[in-house]
């Protein structure tokens, strides 16, 4: 029997060798393709003058990453209001008594309208719309109301997120809760909520890393972060490189944050099966 | 003449069309242990979970301490406090420990302080063999176990009856023991407790009624000793022949 179980982890060791040599040729055969071919194509030069050009993205590159901070500023205190909106709207969706309803009615039309309508258009809306009531300083800034676009649009998102969450606690919990003699609210309290909070982070980090990009789409009414920095740079120098500059700092931030969300997903997967 | 404790009259329950309770009289005595068996779909859950008011009946009274709580209308909060359930399933938090399972709803119902509790759930665990596993999570222990704090969970209500709803039938058979230990201290301890069982030998040695339940009715009540071994009808007589073989 030994002997026999010995051969078979041989087997599957070689096979798993040979797995591994045939994924790395066929990624290098990809790579030298790439490298050979994209050079050749007719118009490669000035794309890569204009796109690749290694000494303006150095020297753009440290105003490129101080508007970063604005993007990450507007994103950290967006955050706190998606979060506590975005749940309060689940709860109002979850209601089930005759006198709530109106509520019920609020959240359904609260999640179809921002959901369905598409960000770039609430920023403009919210963003180019309310400081043209002709509201006194600080209350025309495009940093306030170019935020309340996001956190509308993301609560809205967040809430059906969470909803979710709590619709995937099994009754029985509830029913436990309430044999108790706990209240409605207590049960959703201590009961309900503690589980689908936690069932929903992972599924809530990728909407983090959708709202870190999106928060680019304020520069369209005014505010000087990344992309806008970016388009600056382009102007005055003409040319893309600082695009491209823009692009990684973008990435260097939501890679590691999508694989984080992966992570938690997968890990959660583990935990349920 | 011990008090009445529950009087069930003409309860009837159906989930949309499909008829579930047609028709239950059932009354229940202080200190009294009755149990109901009958296949599974008989009811006999939904008669649990109707007498805790977690589904609204449509038809007939159930008076619980000379009080009327099917009537509409009523607030059902109060009405539970008193009367415990234990599941087949446990139903613990999965997120709590088996101490903050316990003092959860003492807590929050009768408004009273973590300190002042304290000691009175550390005995409840000290008495059911658990109180080396009060900081323990649900999956951390055992299914006998986690049934055990199901039952201290409801007990801490201090309710004055409580229903059982198959709370062996999810156990591994050498876990069942330790269970059915707890519920033949709660009976000489003189709970009124309500059983939805299969453990047909347990019914026979602790239950002053058993009620075959057979399609939403009460087809049989009888003192176990003529029940199990003589019963009148023959539905109960099927259904005892199938349950005793399977053993």
């Amino acid at each position: 029997m030994q002997a026999r179980s010995d051969e078979r982890q041989q087997y599957e060791r070689r096979q798993q060798r040979k797995g591994f040599a045939i994924a790395a040729a066929s990624s290098l055969a990809v790579v030298v393709a790439l490298i050979y071919f994209v050079p050749k194509t007719p118009g490669w030069q000035k794309v890569r003058a204009s796109f690749f050009n290694g000494e303006i993205l150095l020297s753009t590159f440290p105003s490129l990453l101080k508007a970063f901070l604005l993007d990450i500023a507007i994103f950290m205190w967006s955050l706190p209001a998606i979060a506590i909106i975005g749940l309060l709207i689940a709860l109002c969706r979850d209601q089930r008594s005759a006198v709530m309803f109106p509520l019920r009615i609020f959240g359904v039309l609260y999640t179809d309208i921002f959901r369905g309508v598409p960000v770039i258009l609430t920023v403009f809306l919210i963003g180019f719309g309310i400081p043209g009531l002709g509201l006194p300083r600080p209350w025309n800034s495009p940093y306030i109301w170019g935020s309340l676009a996001l956190i509308l649009t993301y609560s809205a998102y967040v809430a059906e997120i969470i909803r979710g969450g709590i619709n995937s606690i099994h009754d029985s919990q509830r029913a436990a809760g309430k044999s108790l003699g706990l209240s409605n609210t207590d049960t959703m309290r201590f009961i309900v909520l503690p589980q689908a909070l936690r069932r929903v982070v992972p599924a809530n980090m990728n909407m983090l890393v959708a709202l870190q990009k999106d928060v680019a789409l304020l520069s369209f009414i005014g505010p000087v972060e990344l992309l806008r920095q970016a388009g600056v740079h382009k102007s005055l120098l003409a040319n893309f490189t600082p695009y491209v500059g823009a692009a990684l700092i973008f990435l260097a931030v939501t890679v590691p944050a999508t694989r984080y969300a992966d992570y938690l997903l997968a890990r959660q997967h583990r935990e349920r099966s | 003449m011990p008090k009445e404790k529950l009087r069930l009259s003409g309860v009837r329950k159906a989930f949309g069309d499909v008829p579930v309770l047609n028709g239950i009289d059932l009354s229940v005595s202080e200190g009294e242990m009755v149990c109901l068996i009958g296949s599974s779909g008989s009811g006999k859950s939904t008669l649990l979970r109707c007498i805790n008011l977690l589904e609204p009946i449509d038809n007939g009274k159930i008076i619980f301490n000379d009080e009327d709580i099917s009537q509409p209308g009523l607030d059902p909060q109060p009405v539970r406090q008193r009367i415990g359930l234990v599941f087949q399933s446990f139903n613990l938090f999965p997120h709590m420990t088996a101490y903050e399972n316990v003092i959860l709803a003492p807590r929050r119902v009768f408004k009273r302080s973590g300190t002042e509790l304290h000691s009175e759930i550390k005995a409840l665990f000290e008495r059911f063999g658990l109180a080396q596993r009060t900081q323990h999570y649900p999956d951390q222990l055992s299914g006998g176990q986690q049934q055990r704090v199901a039952i201290i969970r409801a007990l801490a209500m201090e309710p004055q009856i409580m229903l059982f709803d198959e709370v062996t039938s999810a156990l591994d058979p050498e876990l069942i023991g330790e269970v059915l230990d707890v519920l033949r201290q709660l009976r000489m301890q003189g709970m009124t407790m309500i059983l939805a069982t299969h453990e047909i030998e347990f019914a026979r040695e602790a239950a002053d009624y058993v009620c075959m339940l057979d399609e939403g009715r009460i087809i049989e009540k009888a003192t176990p000793d003529v029940i199990f071994s003589n019963p009148r009808e023959e539905r109960t007589k099927r259904f005892l022949a199938s349950v005793l073989n399977k053993s």
